[in-house]
């Protein structure tokens, strides 16, 4: 056999090719499933403590301050390890899909709030005078004038760093959600032939090639400009 | 309240612990301390291919960089830990974390360089020529160190991550800080010392955290 042949055998494997590709089909949808709602809920959670924090009360301010520089101090894994190791101990047993749901929700949350919370302070003081002098009151200056301009800005960062906490959906595979990671690694077992890894990369890359070309386009397309 | 102490802050089982809790942080700083240069250093590379003249070099550089963007590093990390040995290369947990991590940092601080060296006016470049520097000189005399300066948030941002990233090398059995936690874990039946590591992670990475909130600020104002 040649060793290109050997290669092809190790790696590309035909019939597990066809074996297997339903199962990292099967993982594909579960990462997909787990990445939306990551999206959903992190992202709205951020806007939500980012609003809360405009108001700029200590009672709110210093308590999401806190979480905001916790969550982004600690690797996910860390937190994937105690919630799912450490609360069954505590009588509260969450299924591996709900931690990780909640670890890289509460994760985008902290870094989304970062993002906005920047992004609010970007827009000039006068806009909030102006606002206010027109007779608006604070919520509502928030809502119509401050988050418009503000959101735009945020765009490029928030879209990058969204990118890169779904990815960490491949955690997942430590604590046994069938995600593409934990598919491939256990059908490696299964088949004694690293093919499946390969499939398990080009899923990746099939999911994740589109958004990091998104990523780039929405970086120029959004670039802060000053006037 | 009992039991959450119990389980979580138990103070017999941090004194049992303790030792190997330090030996793992030591780990987690001998792998940053190996990772973040190679992988800085690459980026720079990757960085100066993006920017070359030529079009395949570019081509290259942005194949190079989406790729390694597009891959979770766990998944890099386990196709060189575990798929690799099936083509009879077999690496050592820390060869292959060092290899992963380092390809997969380098498209990041490899896209940040690249930023960085555009947002310097070509005037920088034509002048530090046209006073007889060479193409090297000038990259390495003029531009780097104006382009280090424009992207010092994200540089710090990144390495805040690269810190974050070698928590991963304990699913490859490396013994870092979290992988000796987990075992720790698991001999005591008992998640303090996942707490314990957590708490370590926080005093490592905090002021990191901060420096970089910083600097972001300072950029912006």
């Amino acid at each position: 056999m040649s060793n290109f042949e050997r290669f092809l055998d190790t790696f590309f494997k035909w019939p597990i090719i066809v074996e297997y590709t339903p199962a990292i089909l099967n993982g594909m949808l579960v990462t997909i499933l787990i990445g939306a709602a990551v999206v959903v809920t992190g992202i709205a959670l951020g806007l939500l403590l980012a609003v809360l924090r405009s108001y700029r009360l200590r009672i709110f301010s210093w308590p999401i301050i806190i979480f905001a520089d916790i969550m982004r101090a600690l690797p996910p894994l860390v937190l994937v390890l105690l919630f799912f190791f450490g609360l069954p101990n505590l009588g509260i047993s969450l299924s591996g899909f709900t931690v990780l749901w909640l670890v890289l929700s509460l994760t985008l949350a902290a870094f989304a709030e970062e993002i906005f919370w920047a992004g609010i302070t970007s827009v000039r003081k006068g806009q909030w005078d102006a606002a206010r002098a027109s007779g608006l009151t604070a919520t509502q200056t928030l809502i119509y004038i401050i988050l418009p301009q503000a959101v735009r800005i945020t765009i490029p960062p928030l879209t990058n760093r969204t990118i890169a906490i779904v990815k960490n959906t491949a955690l997942g595979t430590v604590i046994g959600v069938p995600e593409i990671l934990n598919q491939a690694t256990t059908a490696v077992s299964f088949a004694g032939n690293a093919t499946p890894l390969t499939l398990g990369a080009i899923a990746y890359l099939v999911l994740f090639l589109p958004v990091v070309t998104l990523g780039r386009w929405i970086e120029t397309r959004f670039a802060w400009k000053r006037a | 309240m009992e039991d959450l102490i119990q389980q979580f802050f138990n103070v017999d089982i941090m004194m049992q612990t303790w030792p190997l809790m330090l030996r793992g942080l030591g780990m987690t700083l001998l792998l940053c301390a190996i990772v973040i240069p190679l992988g800085a250093l690459a980026g720079l590379l990757v960085a100066v291919a993006g920017l070359s003249r030529s079009l395949a070099g570019r081509i290259a550089m942005r194949i190079y960089v989406d790729f390694f963007r597009a891959i979770p590093p766990l998944v890099l990390l386990i196709f060189i830990y575990s798929a690799l040995p099936f083509a009879g290369i077999n690496l050592s947990p820390l060869t292959a974390v060092v290899i992963a991590f380092t390809l997969n940092t380098s498209s990041f601080y490899g896209e940040i360089f690249r930023a960085g060296i555009e947002s310097v006016g070509q005037g920088q470049w034509h002048a530090a020529r046209a006073t007889g520097l060479t193409a090297a000189q000038t990259l390495g005399h003029v531009i780097i160190p104006q382009a280090a300066r424009n992207v010092l948030p994200d540089l710090a941002s990144n390495t805040l991550e690269v810190m974050k990233l070698t928590a991963l090398a304990s699913v490859v059995s490396f013994a870092e800080l979290l992988y000796s936690a987990d075992m720790a874990r698991s001999v005591t039946y008992n998640a303090t010392p996942i707490v314990m590591a957590a708490a370590l992670y926080l005093v490592i990475m905090w002021p990191l955290v901060r420096l970089a909130g910083r600097l972001e600020h300072r950029i912006a104002t």
